[in-house]
């Protein structure tokens, strides 16, 4: 098959020098998925939200049977446009949202559907999040030692006269130094960047096994956005933290992950090694993405045609079987009869079209 | 000939008075041809969009324009009667702001938004002004009964295109865009651009074109200026530019944002925070930030304008100290 050539010639070009630093002694996503237990394990996630008006009520069917999981230590990258979903999953995952059916198991541990308060907690201190906004996701009224030392309050990470010392350190660990210089600010007093920090601080403080990081770059001016994601990919080193990389940017979430999933509609299609997804994306969606992505080193010399036809569905109304066959150049009598079911296209690389 | 556009030294603030005014736009230099399109690039706070707002002439109180001068096909739109300027605007120069599918009016139809804009400038009849607008739409690829439909019946990137029809349906010469595709995804952003660039061939106006966004700025522009603390640091063709960056904070840029779909290496992003303006450092602004500043000199000296003789300049100690010109 050309494709196993391919994919290894791919897979050695993820050795680089830098790599190895970053990767060497964490799961990478082939033993990621064999490993002991997943740090999250989602089977047929769905959310939907009731609209309408009376007599006209109308289902919206934000996200339909997601299976993801995500090994320890690992990065999964969930990429998609706005309305696909994708913010949906995590903060489903998180319960900031109560999911409408599936199951969700942290550490190998189910949560009910309708956890009892304390079960909540259970969950939140293992599962944290990072928001988008850091302008709007801090109190205003909180000086940045509140913001950091309340969960350590609220999920009894340690007796109450180690707090400032652990509040130091984790202002430390996301590059808020000295930590002394902070602790009295209000988050008015800091930069969008800075912002950002105490928001991953404030997360860190659970001492969580996963972070749920919603799109947490998007907000921040482009020169700092990187720093941001280097210091997340600092704490999975240095913590052995997994997580999930919600993002709309396909650049920064390769940069970012070691698999890469993406969304469309509500719907999981496609699923692989980063670079693989990267390199060769076989959803036709997923191949419409990567065009369209600024890509300055390929573009001299080429003269390339952009087409892209029509919207996603409207999800009060799904079409019957691929959400994206309305839109997909290269769909089939049987994409509209049934949404395909995931085929192997490579090492961990899955994808759910009937092309394949 | 003359270019389009010519920005001469230019000098923006924002105060009431002399005193009190915070210089934003410091010195810009810059000229947009006809049918060309530059791009201008920065950080939040570079004064790309101060510096647009002034050529374009929409700036507000308490900006000011305090000093150098702004030719429009070689008439100085500082020196010309505010009626004459309201003429120019939309007919001549128009612009489309960022987030700017929420300007248009939510409790009127985009025809009668179209029809309005129109009157101003002379059409006289409505039947002309939305056979003017049908033409746009198409262009726009956009379907014509959209015309008589209310903003909130359009998607963002639908509206995003009716504006962008509005802006364009007096066929101006020259076209300001403030991250016109910013609030958008990623694929509704690749087709606008590309619409863009397809009116641009066949209407010929000039853009200039602010995003933060090089790597698409890149693919959409002839030729990009950099900007930083308010003045342009380095200008140069794009292509020149993207493989060839002469300026410590070009590079520093370029290497800000990763590539697509190769190996994935370690990138460092950009240190330090841009400068406050009301203070900024002496001699280079970018020198605490710098990682090849010369004690002694970038820190004392303002730096001088080198250039290749052609299109690419750059405002650098650096290449002065090697004693070469750029190219």
């Amino acid at each position: 098959m050309a494709r196993l050539t391919a994919s290894s010639a791919t897979s050695s070009t993820r050795k680089g020098p830098a790599l190895v630093s970053t990767l060497g002694t964490v799961g990478i996503p082939a033993g990621a998925e064999q490993g002991p237990v997943p740090a999250l394990e989602v089977t047929g996630l769905t959310k939907t939200y009731q609209v309408g008006t009376i007599g006209k009520p109308k289902v919206v069917h934000a996200l339909t049977e997601a299976d993801l999981s995500i090994g320890r230590s690992e990065i999964v990258g969930l990429v998609g446009e706005s309305g696909s979903g994708k913010s949906t999953f995590a903060r489903s995952v998180a319960f900031l949202e109560r999911p409408t059916a599936g199951t969700i198991k942290v550490d190998g541990q189910t949560i009910s559907l309708k956890p009892s308060a304390g079960e909540l907690r259970q969950h939140r201190s293992k599962v944290q999040m990072i928001f988008q906004d850091p302008y709007t996701s801090l109190d205003p009224l909180h000086k940045i030692r509140y913001a950091v030392a309340r969960p350590l309050k609220t999920f009894d990470v340690a007796p109450s006269d180690q707090h400032p010392a652990i509040v130091n350190q984790i202002l430390t660990e996301v590059g808020l130094t000295p930590p002394e210089e902070y602790l009295r600010r209000y988050p008015y007093q800091l930069s969008g960047g800075q912002r950002q920090r105490v928001g991953v601080a404030r997360a860190l403080a659970a001492r969580p096994s996963l972070l749920l990081a919603d799109e947490p770059t998007s907000m921040l001016d482009v020169s700092i956005r990187l720093n941001i994601m280097n210091m997340l990919l600092d704490l999975r080193q240095s913590q052995g933290l997994s997580m999930l990389f919600v993002t709309h940017d396909l650049a920064g979430a390769s940069y970012m992950s070691d698999r890469i999933a993406i969304m469309y509609a509500g719907h999981l299609i496609e699923m692989g090694p980063a670079q693989d997804v990267m390199s060769e994306p076989r959803h036709p969606y997923t191949q419409l993405l990567r065009r369209a992505a600024p890509d300055p080193a390929s573009h001299f010399g080429r003269e390339t045609r952009f087409e892209s036809r029509g919207d996603p569905p409207d999800l009060t109304a799904l079409p019957e079987g691929c959400p994206f066959a309305p839109r997909c150049p290269q769909a089939r009598s049987e994409c509209r009869s049934a949404v395909p079911a995931w085929r192997n296209v490579g090492p961990n690389h899955k994808v759910r079209c009937v092309l394949y | 000939m003359a270019p389009l556009l010519e920005l001469r030294d230019l000098h923006v603030g924002y105060g009431w008075d002399a005193k009190s005014t915070t210089t934003i736009v410091r010195g810009v230099n810059l000229t947009v041809d006809e049918g060309e399109v530059v791009g201008v690039a920065g950080e939040s706070g570079c004064g790309k969009t101060t510096l647009a707002n002034a050529a374009a002439g929409l700036l507000e109180p308490p900006g000011r324009i305090t000093g150098g001068s702004i030719l429009f096909q070689g008439r100085d739109l500082l020196n010309i009667p505010a009626e004459e300027m309201r003429q120019l605007h939309l007919a001549q120069i128009s612009m489309v702001f960022q987030a700017s599918m929420n300007i248009l009016n939510p409790v009127m139809r985009i025809r009668s938004q179209f029809w309005d804009a129109m009157k101003v400038h002379g059409v006289s009849s409505e039947d002309e002004a939305m056979e003017r607008a049908r033409e746009m739409f198409d262009r726009v690829k956009l379907p014509r009964q959209f015309l008589d439909a209310y903003p909130h019946q359009l998607s963002g990137g639908m509206r995003q295109r009716a504006v962008i029809a509005l802006s364009l349906v007096l066929k101006p010469k020259l076209v300001f865009l403030d991250e016109p595709t910013t609030a958008l995804d990623v694929v509704v952003q690749r087709s606008i651009v590309q619409m863009l660039n397809e009116l641009r061939q066949d209407l010929g106006f000039g853009v200039m074109f602010i995003t933060h966004d090089l790597s698409l700025l890149v693919e959409i522009a002839d030729k990009i200026a950099i900007m930083y603390a308010g003045a342009i640091v380095e200008e140069a063709p794009a292509q020149q530019l993207y493989e060839a960056p002469d300026h410590p904070y070009t590079k520093s840029l370029m290497t800000a944002f990763p590539p697509l779909g190769s190996a994935r290496t370690r990138m460092e992003g950009l240190p330090g925070t841009p400068p406050d303006m009301r203070s900024l450092p002496a001699g280079c602004a970018f020198t605490p930030r710098c990682p090849s500043a010369i004690e002694g000199v970038c820190d004392r000296v303002p730096p001088p304008e080198m250039t290749d003789g052609q299109a690419h300049r750059v405002v650098c100690h650096l290449l002065d100290q090697k004693g070469a010109s750029v190219g």
